[in-house]
């Protein structure tokens, strides 16, 4: 599974993408990021505050109970901020 | 039509493309929407800005909110171009043009593609100041504008 980092999400975790078999007993999004936190380090401090991150799974939006297979694309990163004034 | 690109664009030549794209679709009304990189005020006041965003799934992202507007209006035709990279105050950054045979539709639809464009494509600032960066965060009144159209 490939796992994308962008904005502040990168910063934190340090890493913008890397590969991660699916842990054991990992079946949705929610899963992961309870996962992501026993990493320990930067991952524990970006997967704290859930309200202000967001997720995609094989790049198009989605919630926590989406569920996850080996070999999808996941992407962690904040609320969107583009566009104009 | 979506593009994404770190150099600036000609408006201008923007819609002379458009129209004539339009020669045959009888469209009367054409409408723009241009968004500049703001300096804003006091310690707000930034020196730079710098456009991230999730190459792939922008443009997947940009297609469907394309695609969602020529569903609910009758559009002849549609541009959404977003820049990346590093903007100062005055440089523009997003550039929505819309036709359509009537000035309604090219106008609601051109303010429903930036409302969604602004909350649901990913695209993250990070804003320079004098002696810092930091990471833009959205605003509850850009969901509350993109809510409306749901």
């Amino acid at each position: 599974m490939k796992v994308l980092y962008f904005a502040w999400m990168r910063e934190r975790v340090g890493i913008a993408e890397e590969d991660v078999e699916l842990p054991a007993g990992v079946t949705d999004v929610a899963g992961l990021v309870e996962w992501m936190k026993t990493r320990g380090g930067g991952f524990q401090n970006a997967f704290t505050e859930m309200t202000v991150v967001r997720t995609a799974v094989n790049q198009v939006h989605v919630d926590l109970s989406h569920p996850l297979e080996n070999g999808d694309e996941v992407a962690f990163f904040p609320p969107v901020t583009g566009g104009g004034a | 039509m979506i593009r994404v690109q770190t150099e600036d664009f000609d408006a201008g030549a923007e819609i002379d493309a458009m129209r004539e794209r339009c020669a045959d679709a009888d469209a009367g009304g054409l409408c723009s929407f241009i968004g500049v990189v703001r300096a804003g005020e006091g310690a707000d006041q930034i020196t730079s800005m710098t456009l991230e965003h999730y190459p792939g799934m922008t443009e997947k992202e940009m297609a469907r909110i394309e695609a969602e507007a020529r569903q609910r209006w009758p559009l002849a035709d549609v541009l959404i171009l977003h820049r990346t990279g590093r903007l100062v105050p005055g440089d523009q950054i997003v550039l929505v043009l819309t036709a359509s045979r009537h000035r309604k539709a090219s106008l609601a639809a051109a303010e429903f593609l930036i409302d969604w464009l602004k909350t649901k494509a990913p695209f993250w600032k990070s804003e320079e100041t004098a002696g810092e960066a930091r990471w833009v965060a959205a605003r509850a009144s850009d969901e509350e504008a993109a809510a409306k159209w749901d």
